[in-house]
């Protein structure tokens, strides 16, 4: 090696240190009360849509999901009612990615009616993004808006939060990028026009517009990481629950926004 | 049948200009998207919005495929008597769908 190679070498070693400390030192958490919901960044036609019952798309689904509640399925013929009166999931939603003990991991919401759905009602589960499981969740999530987010971290859930945390910092795909990099370090910028925002998941499932339609967290979190170039988790995978339950606990004491609207 | 969510204030004084917001749910379908295999997804949109005053119609709006899924309509009348506001929606494939609310004029 000639004394200018290595010395080509050395700047190269040192530019790298100086970019990876800077990237380090980039990487900050948002201090709490510096956080926005996604509400936030939104223009006004669009929050006075989440805002008036009446015009947020999202109530179909939350009256949908009340005759579901109400209806007997299964060969135990028992509806969610039956065991769940009136408006009892009140700030259940909140709750949620909860801890279940015979799963010994964290489950979301959409899992837990699942899991009610074979367990107790005896029937078959209902597809993951499917109108009606949206619906029942929309409708549970309904219960606990404006309550604050307020997921249980505990010595059995804290393996699962740091599994999250470690997927929202890792820099992954052909695009070698991290969660953090856009919605810790960049969230006042933009991306396309749109803003970036700092990806509390403060009101699903909710109405995108773009999808015209109503979506769960873990739809989000796919459109996302495909957007990463990473190679995507499928729909109820332990990895998206982590990152959820992670997500959830980043945005603790925020409230819930539960059926709400985003570009 | 479609669920629908209509807003119509419950009593207003005669000559009050009245707001009314109806939300309805439907795939709104273009017509000019194709499947995962190539074929055209037939359009399958609501066409025709009405509304009735105790009969005499006050609004009419025609939609098109650019409109999004759930259309949301809201418009202005005046209250002049205590009665009925008909909403139907009709469309493709025999789509309809209807509604009514009362109101009290003072």
């Amino acid at each position: 090696m000639t004394p200018a190679e290595r010395c080509i070498l050395a700047i190269g070693a040192l530019a790298w240190a100086i970019a990876s400390t800077l990237l380090v030192a980039l990487a900050a958490e948002i201090p709490l009360n510096e956080r926005k919901s996604g509400y936030e960044f939104m223009g006004p036609e669009t929050r006075a849509m989440q805002d008036d019952d009446s015009a947020n798309p999202g109530s179909l689904w939350v009256f949908d999901g009340e005759a579901s509640w109400k209806r007997k399925v299964g060969t135990a013929n028992k509806s969610c009612a039956d065991c769940h009166a009136g408006e009892s999931m009140k700030g259940v939603a909140a709750r949620y990615p909860a801890f279940n003990a015979a799963r010994g991991r964290p489950v979301n919401l959409d899992q837990q009616i699942n899991i009610c759905r074979t367990e107790r009602q005896q029937a078959t589960p209902l597809p993951l993004e499917g109108k009606e499981l949206l619906a029942l969740s929309s409708y549970v999530g309904r219960q606990s808006r404006g309550m604050p987010i307020a997921v249980t971290i505990d010595e059995r859930t804290r393996p699962f939060l740091e599994a999250g945390r470690a997927t929202f910092y890792r820099r992954q795909g052909q695009l070698n990028f991290a969660c953090a990099q856009c919605h810790d370090d960049n969230w006042k910028e933009k991306l396309a026009g749109a803003p970036i925002t700092q990806a509390h998941p403060t009101g699903y499932p909710l109405y995108r517009l773009e999808w015209q339609n109503v979506g769960s967290l873990q739809r989000r979190l796919r459109n996302c990481i495909s957007g990463m170039r990473v190679d995507n988790y499928p729909l109820g995978a332990p990895e998206l629950v982590d990152l959820e339950l992670f997500l959830m606990w980043r945005a603790r004491s925020m409230p819930l926004e539960t059926p709400a609207v985003r570009p | 049948m479609a669920r629908t969510l209509i807003n119509v204030p419950p009593k207003a004084k005669k000559g009050e200009v009245i707001a009314i917001k109806t939300l309805i749910s439907h795939e709104m379908e273009t017509g000019y998207r194709h499947d995962n295999v190539g074929k055209a997804i037939p359009r399958d949109i609501i066409s025709l919005f009405v509304c009735t005053y105790n009969g005499l119609e006050v609004f009419r709006a025609e939609l098109f495929p650019a409109i999004a899924a759930n259309p949301f309509i809201s418009f202005y009348t005046v209250a002049t008597a205590s009665g009925t506001f008909e909403f139907k929606w009709t469309g493709d494939n025999g789509f309809s769908a209807t509604e009514s609310v009362n109101i009290t004029v003072e």
